[in-house]
């Protein structure tokens, strides 16, 4: 990729990033607006931030990238990130907007009027806030190492996270609505027109249509160099010409014939391919940043895992701090359900587009698979199939919107976490201690992401769905609709549900068990932690029934009565 | 037939009110029947047993009205991995479906359940506004 254009494209976003900042913090002037942009945020604004807050690195890059390594399988993850937000709407938007709370934390005191319950949400809050981040962080550094190289990893995601200090210390929530709106229609923008020019190019090639067949082909002789050592598993024989070692043996330039089976690559080797050669699956050995992959386990129980995959969406997403703080900026619960239906359109129409690149990327660039680098096909495409001045426009625009992508998602969870820092952690309540605490908020996954640079940080993501779906969708769902839930249920819930599910997903990725049908459970707890999650809070509350908050009856007709019958009953 | 003005009045103004939104709020689950002639909102606004009956009921319905949707999504959504590992020759049916088939009905569930959850909530502020 041709740095000329694409540096200049990710300062201008930048640069267009803090000038929207500045414009939101001119009328930003009260807490009010700090915390929830004076609840005055209308449904088409409050649905623009909300998806471009969303619309995270995972979406952009990583999606392609999966598919390009994977096969439509891993399309269940846009299914899944949209599908949550039905849910959401379904059983948490309108009432959780009438709770009148700025935070989770805030939700859970309100409803059971229990400081230790508010700490623990507290407490989950900042966990799968940072977890989520850390991705962000690690992503906005691989952007700026692919288009600038020689840049250090830590470079981009220092930049991000000083950005996004900036903007959200300065302007709070008022100012953060604007900047995510702007974000979702660059994201858009920067993903629709390339895209158009490709499938422009696509069609003049004869609209070749093989990338939907299994599994992808080489379309002209290609030469694959491998960055780091991998494993090749072959169905069938492969022939392929070797420059450097391939089980432990060296070759210069011998046209080898490899028998069905697993092959280790050691890192720098260069294979060249013929043309129409079917691309070998890469086994362990490729590292996917941003993609929350888990190659091995997927094929071990493919089944399980898609449905494992399509819960933790599915219940996930309404516990995402950044995504519940946001529906607190609505006027009223009937605009909460409006925003989410708007945002269902906006996400839709977003998720049309990685399909498109992931497709394209298997027919126009296959050797990603081996090279371990899937996640650069979106930035890579453009260069590849268009070439010249045109493809190094168009690759610029590309990553410009994938850094929008890392600004907004982190700028959306710094605002929550700090958000919660400052109420429950922080001594006293204002808008400097606010500030304190989005400095705090930032600081703890930078450092972390600088000191952790090689840990697989796609499993952050797959985490931080798995631990919100089985923690938070149990205390908002039943929170909601079932007056019998009390203080030590809710606790119990949380812990065991999201508890489990972190420690599960924490050992995977410490390497414990390895193989097997263990690997598969603890690799994707979703299936069962979720039902253990809700199933401990009833049964736990259903053995406290002296512990029922006095209120509840009064707090859930809050929740569920239209605001036009509010006013008496709130007083 | 009643001589008394007073008395008259009570049976004449009431149920001919009421009548209508009854008759479609009843098939629909409401029971505010039951309530006889007191004045809903006050009791709302008292938190009497009577007014939490009367959020119970708007609970249900909502409830009710997000598990009919969620239902519907799982029905949709639940079978699709099964029905691709049984046939993997579809890959062609596999990126149509998820790749561009599925947003469509998500929107459209989502508009059915906003109409039919504000909907409920009109009908019941007609309640007990008692208009």
């Amino acid at each position: 990729m041709n740095s000329g254009y694409a540096v200049p494209a990710v300062a201008l976003v930048v640069l267009a990033t803090v000038l929207v900042g500045a414009f939101g913090l001119r009328i930003s002037r009260t807490t009010s607006d700090f915390y929830v942009a004076s609840r005055t945020v209308g449904p088409r604004l409050n649905a623009a931030a909300i998806s471009g807050e969303y619309l995270s690195a995972a979406s952009f890059l990583g999606i392609a990238g999966l598919v390009l390594v994977q096969g439509p399988d891993m399309l269940w993850y846009p299914v899944g990130y949209t599908a949550g937000y039905l849910v959401l709407l379904l059983f948490v938007a309108a009432p959780l907007r009438r709770s009148g709370a700025y935070t989770l934390p805030d939700f859970a005191e309100a409803r059971l009027a229990s400081q230790a319950v508010r700490r623990l949400a507290g407490a989950f809050v900042v966990g799968v806030g940072w977890l989520y981040l850390l991705p962000q962080l690690q992503g906005a550094g691989l952007t700026l190492t692919a288009v600038l190289t020689g840049a250090p990893d830590w470079l981009g995601g220092v930049i991000v996270a000083v950005v996004v200090t900036a903007i959200v210390a300065a302007g709070g929530m008022r100012s953060i609505t604007f900047v995510q709106a702007f974000q979702y229609w660059l994201k858009l923008t920067a993903l629709l027109v390339p895209a158009l020019f490709l499938v422009l190019a696509w069609q003049r090639d004869g609209a070749p249509s093989h990338a939907f067949d299994e599994p992808a082909a080489f379309r002209e002789q290609r030469v694959v160099r491998v960055e780091d050592g991998l494993d090749l598993r072959l169905e069938e024989p492969l022939t392929v010409t070797v420059h450097g070692t391939v089980d432990g043996r060296v070759h210069r330039g011998t046209e080898l014939r490899l028998p069905a089976g697993t092959h280790h690559i050691d890192g720098g080797t260069r294979l060249t391919f013929a043309e129409g050669t079917e691309v070998p699956a890469a086994g362990r050995g490729v590292d996917d940043a941003l993609s929350p992959s888990r190659a091995e386990s997927r094929e071990e129980r493919p089944l399980y895992a898609t449905y494992g995959l399509i819960l933790a969406t599915f219940f996930g997403t309404m516990g995402l701090p950044h995504v519940v703080v946001r529906f607190y900026t609505s006027p009223h619960g009937v605009a909460a359900r409006r925003t989410t239906v708007a945002v269902l359109g906006l996400i839709g129409a977003f998720y049309l587009l990685p399909p498109v690149y992931g497709a394209l990327g298997r027919l126009y660039a296959p050797e990603l698979t081996l090279t371990g680098n899937a996640d650069a096909a979106v930035l890579l495409l453009p260069d590849r199939v268009i070439g010249g001045a045109g493809g190094d426009l168009l690759g610029a625009l590309v990553a410009g919107g994938a850094f929008a992508a890392f600004l907004s998602t982190a700028s959306g969870l710094t605002m929550a976490v700090a958000g919660v820092l400052t109420q429950d952690v922080l001594p006293s309540r204002g808008v400097r201690h606010f500030r304190l605490g989005t400095v705090l908020a930032m600081a703890v996954p930078l450092g972390a992401s600088i000191l952790v640079g090689g840990l697989p940080v796609a499993d952050a993501v797959g985490l931080a769905f798995a631990v919100s779906a089985s923690s938070f969708c149990p205390l908002l769902v039943l929170g909601i609709w079932w007056r019998r839930l009390t203080p030590p249920g809710a606790a119990a819930g949380m812990l065991v549900g999201g508890g489990s599910a972190f420690l599960a997903v924490a050992a995977t990725m410490a390497g414990y068990p390895g193989e097997g049908p263990w690997h598969a459970l603890l690799a994707w707890p979703a299936l069962w932690s979720v039902p253990l999650g809700f199933l401990t809070m009833v049964l736990v509350s259903l053995a406290t029934p002296g512990r029922v908050p006095p209120g509840t009856a009064s707090v859930l007709a809050r929740f569920h009565l239209p605001e036009e019958l509010r006013s008496e009953v709130s007083a | 037939m009643p001589q008394d003005p007073t008395e008259r009045r009570v049976v004449v103004t009431g149920p001919p009110r009421r009548a209508l939104p009854h008759a479609r709020l009843r098939s629909r689950g409401w029971y505010p029947h039951a309530f006889g002639y007191y004045r809903p909102r006050t009791e709302i606004d008292e938190q009497t047993t009577l007014g939490h009956t009367y959020v119970r009921s708007l609970m249900r319905i909502q409830l009710r009205a997000g598990l009919t949707v969620f239902a519907v999504l799982a029905l949709l959504v639940g079978p699709l991995p099964l029905v691709f590992a049984a046939a993997p020759d579809a890959r062609r049916l596999e990126w149509a479906v998820l790749g561009f088939g599925l947003y469509p009905p998500l929107v459209l569930l989502a508009r059915w359940y906003v109409r039919r959850a504000e909907r409920n909530e009109r009908d019941f502020v007609r309640l007990v506004e008692d208009r």
